[in-house]
């Protein structure tokens, strides 16, 4: 076989998977952290792109074995300060020292043989791969033997509590799953440094205490994690000391996290107190059955049933909320209700039968979708602002075949000053928006046009404290306005502080349901692991 | 139809399976680096050239296969450097490598059209293997070339599913963020299956020049490296369907000038468009399979990758 990588940075693939073989394998004696001292110096980082500066002098310190969180908000420079210590990026200023020695990487391969590994948020996966291959993915024997490496692979994620089945390929797997393979790709290729940028995000509150455990062991055993999170609990709960980012900047380095309250660190972060938690206070009583679904299955191509005779209604200006452990069918529910893909049994929506109805044709019955992608399926990235903003009505405002463009834009202003999207051209691609941004936008297009129905798959994932708070308070306003809301989420919390009734999905099925004022976060992550129908269900 | 007419069939159909199998697998390990190159018409034609020319030169046909796989790789060097190095459209560039390499051997062929055979490929001999009825007629007489192919498509099913190689070039297809992720050389990658590719339409057209007609004329062709690219969608991306792809479209081929003396009235015209009709069938085939699945298609074929795009 001819070598065709003759320059890989650690030597070829397999020396280091021969490697890994050992160390997992139990024997750990090898790794030896150095007594003291930094793992991880950047100093005075600058990255510009094109129109933005994403990182203004920004530096971080991780010490030895410990679990560092940065912290800031959305378009803090996180992001973009990891992809420099991962290699991604190559910064325009600034040094980077790991294990106190200058480094400065060409390429993430450069990064993976210093040691460090990077599970990023946005997945880095290969859909038609299984979870396998990705996991070895570059790090691979030169000869292959599947069954071997899924062995291997499966040992490593029961050891770590990361529950995956190593032969599925990833494009079936839910968004909390495809985590996991993140997650084991970094502890495969066993780094040293170990970037977390935001992982609890796709994670239930289950398996984010699953997290904190995995990394305090992995600390205890002479690795860094650093932790991206604007979690403020997770971070107190999990890290031992913080760095906060505000706009490309570092506003605090190396904040022993013991003496902190979150109150401080949400301040450092915000630059302002944080938002307080917003509960649904009920004004209206719900009215009228608005969303009736009977016996729902979704089978996907392997014959499994990931949406198990389903059966919900929601009334007008009802909040039902769908908690679960990801990969539960809560991601193939939302779609096919929204009609994105085929399923079979009943879809009532007042008087009309949506069962085999287009997805369009559920739009006009008044059935709106946030779905989970909200780049890819809710927004096209590189379309501007005001053709995403009017995907929902360019049909019925156009002038014969042409769309007209004095009310797409009219139209398009009026959804960014409603809901407050900020944008700096209304005909510039969406692609450099930020997440909290985008999200806006996309529910801004979605409650817009008075729907009867709206089904919202993890509206507040991954956004900062200000963009949750502004999504949930435009979900309220749609259930007082007598809005049927089907509010699927991760987020325990806030289920429990937004829903009139909480259904808890496990396998394809809802298997209990709760009223949020007399249930606590412990007797819905109880039904949520399947163990047994909790007391009180009436599903 | 007698014995020896049937037998002259398979063997035709062998060696134009060998040909499109060679360029197709080229153009199969290309695509599944995410590089689609519709050069290869072109690659093919200069590589026979190259070929006929050092068989004139040098009497060996061994050196002519060499020269002329050189020659293919150096023109899909070119659109390696322009489409993956440089992040050209794709299909421009191979384009305009069809048309360039096409043009190429008929300017520096011009004075080996007259020429006489310098050598060419000769059946294997398998000796007692040979005398076989039927078998020892056909696929124990099949040139050395044919062994050559089969032994790479075997080899490219390997390395594509069961090395380290051949996951990161499926990688590299698939996602190529991911696998720069992964510390893989994206570019690298790329540029070499492309190169691989570029030496193997080299070869087919080495065959072509060498074996199944002798000689160099311009438009000795004939069309053939699109069928090689058509067939790698046919294949659906896989080396072995590509083989079975091959033998059927090469069957094709070998029956156009024989449907007569079978008494067939089928215009040959029509019959040298069933390659094309039968891959835009494996294409609806492929897209009603796939209604959830992604598509068989390396998904990140045909797009430019630059690492700080954002």
């Amino acid at each position: 076989m001819v070598n065709l990588w003759p320059d890989y940075p650690w030597g070829g693939p397999a020396t280091i998977a021969f490697g890994a073989y050992s160390r997992h394998g139990g024997t750990r004696g090898t790794l030896v952290a150095p007594a003291q001292g930094q793992a991880v110096e950047l100093d005075n980082i600058w990255k510009r792109f094109p129109g933005v500066i994403a990182n203004a002098g920004a530096s971080l310190r991780v010490k030895h074995g410990s679990v560092h969180a940065v912290l800031g908000e959305n378009g803090a420079g996180k992001t973009t300060l990891m992809n420099v210590l991962a290699g991604v990026y190559r910064p325009d200023e600034g040094t980077l020292k790991l294990h106190g020695e200058d480094q400065s990487f060409a390429a993430p391969a450069d990064a993976i043989a210093a040691g460090v590994g990077m599970v990023h948020q946005e997945f880095r996966l290969v859909p038609t791969f299984s979870v396998t291959e990705n996991v070895v993915l570059g790090a691979a024997p030169r000869v292959l033997n599947r069954s071997a490496l899924e062995d291997q692979v499966a040992a490593l994620a029961e050891r770590f509590g990361l529950a995956t089945d190593p032969r599925r390929e990833v494009w079936q797997l839910s968004m909390g799953e495809r985590q996991r393979v993140e997650i084991l790709k970094a502890l495969w290729r066993d780094a040293r440094v170990l970037i977390l940028d935001e992982p609890t995000a796709v994670l239930t509150p289950v398996e984010a205490e699953e997290l904190g455990r995995i990394t305090a062991a992995m600390a205890a055993d002479g690795r860094s994690i650093i932790f991206i999170s604007h979690k403020l609990d997770e971070v107190t709960a999990f890290c031992d000391e913080a760095t906060v980012l505000r706009g490309g900047e570092t506003v605090a380095g190396n904040l022993a996290v013991s003496d902190l309250d979150a109150g401080r660190l949400g301040e450092l972060m915000v630059g302002e107190a944080t938002a307080v938690s917003q509960r649904r206070v009920r004004t209206t009583q719900p009215g009228a059955s608005a969303l009736d679904v009977t016996e729902l299955r979704v089978v996907d191509l392997h014959g499994r049933h990931i949406v198990d005779g389903v059966s919900l209604s929601i009334a007008s200006g009802e909040v039902l909320g769908i908690a679960g452990i990801a990969g539960n069918g809560q991601r193939p529910l939302a779609d096919a209700l929204a009609g994105l893909i085929p399923s079979t049994g009943s879809v009532q929506s007042g008087i009309h039968d949506l069962s085999s109805a287009s997805p369009n044709e559920r739009h006009r019955r008044g059935l709106s979708y946030v779905p989970e992608d909200r780049i890819g399926v809710g927004l096209a990235p590189r379309l501007s602002v005001a053709d995403n903003a009017i995907m929902r009505t360019y049909r019925t405002d156009a002038q014969g075949l042409l769309i007209d463009q004095d009310k797409s834009v009219a139209h398009a202003k009026d959804l960014v000053e409603r809901f407050n999207v900020k944008i700096a051209d209304l005909h510039s691609p969406i692609a450099g928006l930020s997440g909290g941004n985008l999200q806006r936008l996309l529910v801004g297009r979605e409650v817009d046009g008075n729907p009867t129905v709206l089904i919202a798959a993890q509206p507040t994932r991954g956004l900062d404290v200000q963009g949750v708070a502004a999504i949930q308070r435009v979900l309220l306003e749609q259930a007082e306005a007598g809005v049927a809301i089907l509010l699927i989420s991760e987020d325990l919390d806030e289920l429990l502080a937004l829903s009139d009734r909480l259904a808890v999905m496990h396998e394809g099925k809802i298997v209990a349901e709760f009223d949020p004022d007399k249930t606590t976060r412990g007797d819905v992550g109880v039904a949520m692991t399947g163990a047994v129908h909790a007391e009180g269900a009436s599903a | 139809m007698n014995e020896q007419t049937l037998i002259g069939l398979v063997i035709a159909i062998i060696e134009f399976g060998t040909l499109l199998y060679l360029a197709a697998l080229g153009e199969l390990i290309a695509e599944k680096a995410g590089v689609l190159n519709l050069g290869v018409e072109g690659m093919m034609a200069f590589g026979g050239m190259a070929a006929f020319w050092a068989g004139v030169e040098t009497g060996n046909p061994w050196i002519a296969l060499v020269v002329a796989a050189i020659a293919g790789t150096a023109l899909a060097a070119v659109h390696a450097v322009i489409s993956v190095v440089l992040g050209a459209d794709q299909v421009v560039s191979g384009l305009a490598l069809t048309i360039l390499g096409l043009a190429m051997a008929a300017f520096l062929g011009k004075d080996l059209v007259s020429k006489p055979v310098g050598t060419q490929f000769r059946e294997l001999d398998l000796g007692p293997l040979s005398d076989i009825p039927w078998i020892g007629e056909t696929l124990f007489s099949m040139s050395a070339l044919s062994w050559l192919a089969l032994a790479l498509g075997v080899a490219t099913w390997f390395v594509f599913t069961r090395t380290s190689t051949g996951l990161a070039l499926r990688a590299v297809g698939e996602s190529a963020a991911t696998a720069d992720a992964a510390g893989l050389p994206v570019v690298r990658t790329r540029v070499i299956a492309v190169m691989i590719g570029g030496a193997l339409a080299g070869m087919s057209g080495a065959y072509l020049t060498l074996l199944l007609a002798p000689g160099w004329s311009e438009g000795t062709t004939a069309g053939r490296g699109w069928i090689a690219v058509a067939l790698v969608i046919f294949g659906a991306w896989r080396p072995g369907r590509v083989l079975i792809g091959a033998l059927l479209f090469g069957g094709l081929i070998a029956l156009e000038p024989r449907l007569q003396t079978f008494g067939v009235e089928i215009s040959p015209i029509l019959l040298s468009m069933l390659p094309y009709l039968l891959t835009i069938g494996v294409l609806i085939l492929l897209s009603i399979r796939s209604r959830n699945r992604p598509s068989a298609a390396p998904a990140a074929i045909g797009q430019t990758w630059r690492r700080e795009e954002r």
